[in-house]
């Protein structure tokens, strides 16, 4: 399983904190896993910024997914 | 080098103070954010910062090893908390201790600039219409040492914008 997080205003939108996904064989990339969130949550996030983590560091949508790794997705931080 | 996330607040004097003596210390340069009573539109009357446990810590670890090579300093402490905050709380306490003053203002200001595009920290203001996150980009309104971008700055190399 891929375990997915999400924070502040995507947390907000999805209406939870926490989704788990199976990992195909081949794994996904971020986008992809993306792309499954908003088919299960029922929203899109194309008219928005979104920041990803792979494994608690900040990566590209293109990094690859592998199974029991964790993604999350959230808007630019805001901190400090 | 030491990094503290906590709900608790702090006094600036008694967190340096908590350091271990720095032989050959010859400055400290300290920065505290606190919580503004206003913001671009509205009155704020509380501030709930959310974060991502585990990985901010990490962030934080990540971009004070990132000082430590970067500037000449003899140690660093950052302190950020998150909860609910009422105007005028301290948000965020970064401290450098260095032999001479030049690093240690300047590594002081890299800490506080890429800790605000980089550690995953999230604002929502309460105001009297109502509550909402804070979107504005700080790295874009502050402006990084390097010079901040969306599409380049390393911080956030891959924001994903999409015009539907």
């Amino acid at each position: 399983m891929i375990h997915v997080k999400f924070f502040a205003s995507v947390r907000e939108r999805v209406g939870s904190a926490e989704m788990q996904l199976p990992c195909p064989p081949g794994g996904f990339t971020v986008e992809e896993v993306l792309t499954m969130v908003e088919g299960q949550a029922g929203t899109e996030f194309h008219d928005v910024h979104l920041l990803a983590s792979l494994n608690q560091q900040h990566v590209p949508f293109t990094a690859l997914v592998k199974d029991e790794d964790e993604v999350a997705f959230f808007p630019p931080v805001t901190g400090g | 080098m030491i990094v503290k996330v906590q709900k608790e607040d702090f006094e600036l004097s008694a967190a340096c103070a908590e350091m271990a003596t720095l032989s050959g210390a010859g400055a400290l340069v300290t920065f505290v954010g606190t919580v503004r009573d206003y913001s671009d539109a509205s009155d704020i009357l509380s501030l709930e910062i959310e974060h991502y446990p585990g990985m901010t810590e990490k962030e934080l670890e990540r971009v004070s090893k990132e000082a430590a090579q970067s500037y000449d300093i003899l140690d660093s402490l950052i302190i950020h908390r998150y909860g609910l905050l009422q105007p005028q709380d301290n948000i965020v306490l970064v401290a450098v201790w260095s032999r001479h003053r030049a690093a240690a203002f300047d590594a002081c200001r890299f800490l506080i600039d890429v800790l605000k595009t980089s550690a995953p920290f999230w604002k929502k203001e309460i105001t009297p219409q109502g509550s909402r996150w804070v979107t504005d980009c700080p790295g874009c309104r502050a402006g990084s040492r390097e010079g901040h971008s969306h599409a380049v700055h390393p911080v956030h190399p891959d924001h994903r914008l999409h015009s539907s």
